[in-house]
């Protein structure tokens, strides 16, 4: 039996029937991981033991009975989300010795429920990229064309559920992290409303931003693995209280709105074909299209890339070479531990978040940057807030482009930050949007990108799933 | 062009040591990077000034609550300690 293309809900199903075991499908997972990560990097670390011992006491869950659809599951964690006991390094120099002391609060009600976690995945350093380049020990290759980038900056996760090392996986998404490698890959990947999934446990990047969610073969994967990990959190002041309710929403009579912004110049033609091509499917079974205009999009990546670093500036002052992490103790004063730890410890991205950041923050330049790009952060908000008086949901590309080469962008980072152009919006605006493969050019997948409103996730896999079927 | 001594400040200001390579390539990028910034200024005017961005506003308690305990894996995480404290070096 082919244990390792089983989706969540058919593993779920021959556990449940004892057709085969946790340790053996987890064991399925181990073994393909060891033949073909070689070649993908999407892991930095693989728990075996560990795997083992929790697929055992699955195994002994279900005996009992007393068990649920994730229980046995094994699941891949992307390396900036702490696991008790295991190493995180969010594929920074400056953790590569840093061992988690706590489970994130994804991991705890993953482990509550019997989720086996297979190890930890390959990410941007600190999340910050889109390509997975950045990674300070491996850049994550495409299990589709090994010479191309398999995304960011959750690469390890994407990579890891097309390749079959997983079953599912968990990325974050600050500006595109889960959305760009799932559309790269051609998997299926959830980035929830701002507020939905708590984010105790999940190393900083831009704390206005980040946001855990699921990726996984197909869209009811999706809704199991999020309807897990969502709800409030008493150690996420942000967190809300929010409970999944199935939506009874589907593409009869469903508004979807088409941005104008999202087609214009600089969309690949063939991208633009594909997504297109969704959006009739979707007209074909009864979906109204409506053209909707999202007028402040042309400032969304400025508007980003001076808050993202702002905050990650902010957040990454704890890594000072004296709690934890790397730390060069042969200066004899205290400024100079700060300095040289930081400079030797943080790849050339961190680097150039901590100095726009900083730049932008200090004092004189302030009101120019920080403060003006919380103005037009709320302009991008108010566009979206419109949109969705007049649609249900808004269908686009979530990239202008199918996975690039490996090396094609990393020297120019405002090329890679242009990577974003069709998902940093969504972010800033705090909303929920899904990557959902569309189709292939060349070989490459493309996702469809399908935004909802604030806390309606529930809409957009109700959509998305029925997509699945006609696309 | 930002200059060199500019992001020296800054540098300096963020406490992360540059090497003379580095210096040089931060101030070509960060040039691109704060050109393109100059787009928002065509940006208009929010029609309501909202003061606080979070989704969610709820505020709780300020009361401790009372988690697990890892005071020993947090120290232990130290690179230099004394019994139960963090070393530092001398700050002059």
């Amino acid at each position: 039996m082919d244990l390792l293309n089983l989706t969540i809900a058919q593993a779920h199903d021959g556990l449940k029937k004892r057709t085969f075991s946790s340790v053996e499908l987890t064991r399925a997972y181990l073994e393909q991981i060891k033949k073909t990560d070689k070649d993908i990097n999407a892991f930095l670390s693989v728990a075996e033991d560990s795997a083992v011992a929790g697929a055992e006491f699955a195994d002994e869950k279900i005996a009992s009975g007393n068990f649920s659809e994730l229980t046995g599951i094994p699941c891949a964690i992307k390396d900036a989300i702490l696991v008790e006991g295991q190493k995180c390094t969010a594929a920074s120099k400056i953790l590569e010795n840093y061992t988690a002391p706590y489970d994130a609060t994804v991991i705890k009600k993953l482990k509550e429920r019997g989720s086996v976690i297979l190890g930890k995945t390959n990410t941007d350093e600190f999340t910050m990229g889109a390509s997975t380049e950045n990674s300070a020990f491996d850049v994550v290759k495409n299990p589709h064309d090994k010479t191309r980038v398999a995304g960011g900056s959750s690469g390890g996760s994407a990579a890891a559920v097309v390749a079959l090392e997983a079953c599912f996986a968990l990325g974050s998404d600050t500006g595109g992290s889960i959305r760009l490698p799932a559309s790269f890959c051609g998997v299926a990947g959830l980035n929830p409303t701002y507020g939905s999934v708590s984010r105790y446990g999940l190393i900083a990047h831009a704390s206005s931003l980040d946001q855990i969610g699921p990726m996984a073969k197909n869209v009811e994967d999706i809704k199991i693995v999020f309807k897990t990990i969502s709800g409030k959190d008493q150690k996420d002041a942000t967190s809300s209280g929010y409970n999944f309710e199935d939506s009874e929403a589907g593409l009869k009579g469903l508004k979807i709105g088409m941005p104008e912004e999202y087609f214009t110049e600089g969309l690949d033609k063939e991208v633009e074909k594909i997504i297109k091509n969704a959006i009739k499917k979707a007209e074909q079974s009864g979906a109204e299209i409506k053209e909707i205009s999202l007028p402040n999009t042309k400032y969304s990546i400025a508007c980003y890339y001076i808050i993202v670093p702002s905050e990650a500036s902010s957040n990454l002052a704890r890594f000072d070479g004296i709690k934890y992490g790397l730390s060069d103790q042969s200066p004899k004063n205290l400024l100079d531990v700060y300095l040289r730890s930081r400079g030797q410890g943080f790849g050339q991205e961190p680097k150039r978040r901590i100095m726009v950041g900083t730049h932008s923050l200090s004092s004189g330049y302030y009101d120019a940057y920080y403060k003006k790009a919380q103005e037009v952060r709320q302009l991008i908000r108010q566009d979206f807030i419109k949109a969705f008086e007049k649609v249900d949901l808004i269908f686009c590309p979530v990239a202008p482009f199918p996975a690039f080469k490996i090396g094609e962008k990393v020297e120019d980072p405002l090329s890679m930050y242009l990577v974003d152009v069709y998902t940093a919006g969504v972010k800033l605006a705090g909303l929920p949007a899904l990557s959902l493969p569309a189709g292939k050019t060349n070989g490459l997948p493309v996702g469809l990108q399908i935004i909802g409103n604030h806390f309606e996730e529930n809409k957009i896999l109700a959509v998305a799933e029925e997509m699945e079927n006609v696309l | 062009m930002i200059s060199k001594e500019q992001v020296e400040h800054i540098a300096k200001l963020a406490r992360l040591q540059l090497t003379e390579n580095e210096i040089e390539k931060m101030q070509k990028d960060m040039s691109a990077i704060l050109d393109y910034f100059d787009l928002l200024k065509k940006a208009p005017k929010p029609e309501v000034k909202q003061k606080v961005f979070f989704s969610n506003g709820h505020l709780r308690k300020d009361e401790v609550i009372s988690s697990h305990d890892i005071t020993d894996e947090l120290i232990a995480a130290a690179p230099d300690k004394k019994d139960d404290y963090i070393k530092v070096k001398a700050i002059f």
